[in-house]
């Protein structure tokens, strides 16, 4: 999630305030891409609707555009037909870029195991959040939206995430 | 059906064999006057069976004392007008070879034998367009063979292109090669989804566009398929109820009381009146949070965000009612065969009369911007009007099919659960454009909440249970205090309630429409085969010939309009 400037500085104390501006205004503008494939993006719905309230965490501007977002929240089953439309829109997301894998289906196939589902998209992309649940309340969509806040404060310039990933489709 | 129909076909079909299950009249013919049977079906005036509702296939390898050929094919058709109800049936030596596709008669015949042909692997000769449907093209095997595992997963590697089916399509509309590439006349592809927020979940739409009009298009639908039939078979009845909920999400517990009720009519059991009233009264209240979320999304598409602030914070406090009830928001898993989960709680009167206030008020806000509103009025009448024949041709059911003017409601015309009993009217439109579309959802609200204010008026006391040993489990102090009862609940959990052998298709009124489930049993706890007839499915199969000729903004209208949902149309 380099920025270019580390190059010159180097790992010290200006890289380290630099993190913790840029982190600053990273963590309340996330722009989520909502992957709304089933159950779970009906309660998306409810997360973004007036009370529960999304903007709250400053992440209420939902981009369908992966070029325009940097949360990549999955909301509902991946079935192996649909993975390869997973794996596009993640790579076409500019770094830096967190995902979070919402109810039991995206997590790990949830109560379908079976010839079609995809076991959890942690097959096929790197996952920052899980969220549990079938479909998980939208607290739970907060609660997730907030480990990822915690998650971005701890970041660093100097390092490049998940760039050893291996899916099954790679 | 009426003795007189029965002698009808019985004259003009001497080679069929007629068997009488529940309220449908099962006609086994041979392979090759299956085709000749159908279209006398559909065009002798006297029979007029104009609404094909599901075409499916079986697979007996394993089915006990079975001999003969391994498969059969199955059409279940309707006379609408009549209330009757028809499955014509038919072996099928080959797979191979199949049988004579039925496209000809009923254009929805061509998604559902696409299905048969994904599903089973049986050939429809003359079919115009056999490719997998619910499966990704580079899928190997037929899931639903019973020799298939369940477990044999398969990576898909990249989307179809769709270039063939859109070419056929154009040529079919006559665009000719030379006018697509013309640089006066060249035609642009657009395609729409599977990831799109206007899709309302994963459906691809492909769409070739004369400047914004649409010449012609074809959709990919699966990519929510998640093996809700095979899972099925792995499970007990009541193990399925919660794989129901996630078929049509947004009325979870429509789904719920389907399929509980497709099992008990065929199990002959008559749940108590206190659990038929609270199914009509739950049924009522989900089918009004189906249209709430359904005109909400389609509001927003049309760019009126008020109204879904209007109409989804009523669903969001609807919420607190459903959860406070079945524990759930969403996925409500509350009947069970022979009864309801639980009864209602002390004082849900009013709070369900607190909620439909709610509602009321939310629509007439909602109203108050939308029926007077000429942005509203200019973008849905007229547009991607869809006849009520074809509607029917293509297996439209539902609000869908009523707002083309085909007064069709099961409520009505095979009531259950004592609907005769209720005073309410079918909304039914004119044009069967969106307008009228929205508009009966809208009406429907209002009489739905008709029916529930009576039920609530009238349902009895008593228990929401029936007394069957065989069905409902003991209760946890008897578990634990008498051998008997703990030897009974293990029976009915491990083995699951026994149901007799057999196969039969039984429909309720969903949101959406006809809602029907087709049954084989071998007699044990679990299905053999459980196929559900989506309503969504075949509204979809109708997309192309609504939205062709229209501008490709009213495509995303006319999605909206249709409430297509991912759960069910792919299951």
């Amino acid at each position: 999630m380099a920025l270019g400037l580390e190059a010159k500085l180097g790992d010290n104390v200006l890289t380290t305030k630099l993190d913790a501006v840029v982190n600053w205004g990273r963590q309340y503008s996330l722009w989520p891409f909502i992957f709304g494939t089933a159950c779970c993006a009906i309660e998306f719905m409810s997360a973004a609707a007036s009370q529960h309230d999304i903007s709250r965490w400053g992440a209420e501007v939902v981009r369908f555009s992966p070029r325009q977002a940097d949360l990549l929240l999955v909301c509902g089953t991946i079935s192996y037909k649909q993975a390869p439309i997973l794996k596009r829109i993640y790579e076409q997301m500019a770094e830096p870029k967190w995902v979070v894998a919402m109810g039991a289906c995206a997590s790990s196939g949830g109560i379908y195991d079976n010839y079609c589902t995809v076991q959890g998209i942690d097959k096929i992309i790197p996952v920052d959040a899980y969220i549990s649940g079938c479909p998980p309340r939208p607290e739970a969509v907060l609660d997730a939206l907030m480990k990822i806040q915690d998650q971005i404060k701890g970041e660093s310039l100097l390092v490049d995430r998940h760039k050893d990933f291996k899916g099954m489709l790679d | 059906m009426d003795a007189t129909a029965i002698e009808i076909m019985k004259t003009a079909f001497p080679y069929g064999q007629f068997t009488e299950v529940l309220d449908t009249v099962v006609i086994d013919v041979p392979e090759d006057k299956l085709h000749g049977t159908l279209a006398r079906l559909r065009n002798y005036p006297d029979l007029d069976f104009s609404l094909l509702l599901d075409v499916t296939a079986v697979d007996y390898l394993h089915y006990p004392g079975h001999t003969g050929d391994r498969f059969a094919v199955v059409y279940t058709l309707r006379n609408w007008k009549k209330n009757r109800l028809l499955q014509v049936k038919s072996r099928v030596a080959d797979p191979v070879k199949g049988v004579v596709s039925a496209t000809d008669l009923w254009p929805a015949a061509n998604w559902a034998e696409r299905e048969v042909f994904d599903q089973y692997g049986i050939n429809f000769k003359r079919h115009p367009d056999l490719r997998r449907i619910l499966n990704h093209w580079q899928f190997q095997g037929h899931p639903l063979r019973k020799d298939f595992d369940i477990e044999n997963r398969q990576i898909c590697l990249e989307s179809d292109s769709l270039e063939g089916p859109i070419k056929e399509r154009l040529a079919q509309n006559g665009v000719d090669e030379s006018t697509i590439k013309d640089i006066n006349t060249e035609v642009m592809f657009l395609n729409l989804g599977p990831s799109h927020p206007a899709t309302h979940g994963a459906i691809r739409i492909l769409t070739a566009l004369d400047g914004e009009t649409i010449l012609a298009n074809v959709n990919e639908i699966g990519y929510l398929h998640r093996g809700f039939e095979k899972t099925a078979e792995q499970r007990t009845y009541n193990q399925i109820v919660p794989l129901t909920d996630r078929l049509n999400y947004c009325s979870s517990m429509l789904n719920n009381i389907a399929y509980v009720k497709a099992v008990e009519s065929w199990m002959g059991i008559e749940i108590t009146e206190r659990a038929q009233f609270m199914r009509v009264v739950l049924s009522e209240f989900y089918r009004i949070q189906d249209h709430l979320v359904c005109l909400a999304a389609n509001l927003v598409d049309m760019g009126g965000l008020t109204n879904y602030w209007y109409l989804y914070n009523e669903k969001e406090a609807s919420y607190d009612f459903i959860s406070r009830l079945t524990g759930a928001r969403l996925t409500s898993s509350f009947t069970r065969i022979g009864g309801m989960y639980r009864d209602f709680y002390e004082g849900w009167e009013v709070d369900m009369e607190n909620q439909l206030k709610d509602i009321e008020k939310g629509i007439s806000d909602c109203l108050a911007l939308v029926l007077q509103n000429r942005i509203v009025h200019e973008r849905t009448q007229n547009c991607c009007a869809f006849p009520g024949e074809t509607a029917l041709a293509y297996g439209f059911t539902g609000p869908c099919l009523r707002a083309s003017g085909v007064p069709f409601d099961l409520r009505k015309d095979a009531p259950y659960y004592n609907y005769e009993a209720f005073d309410f009217n079918i909304p039914v439109g004119t044009n069967g454009d969106i307008y009228d579309r929205m508009m009966v959802r809208f009406e429907e609200m209002f009489e739905s909440m008709k029916i529930i204010r009576q039920a609530m008026k009238m349902i009895p006391g008593g228990p929401v249970f029936i007394d069957n040993k065989r069905i409902a489990l003991p209760s946890k102090n008897e578990v634990y205090g008498n051998i008997e009862a703990l030897a009974s609940h293990f029976k009915l959990i491990f083995d699951g309630i026994q149901v007799p052998k057999g196969e039969w298709y039984d429909s309720f009124e969903a949101a959406n429409g006809e809602l029907g489930f087709h049954f084989v049993s071998d007699g044990s706890g679990q299905p053999y085969k459980c196929k559900v007839r989506p309503p969504c499915f075949y509204k979809m199969g109708g997309f192309h010939e609504m939205v062709e000729g229209e501008m490709v903004a009213d495509a995303i209208l006319n999605l909206g309009s249709i409430n297509i949902i991912g759960g069910e149309l792919d299951r």
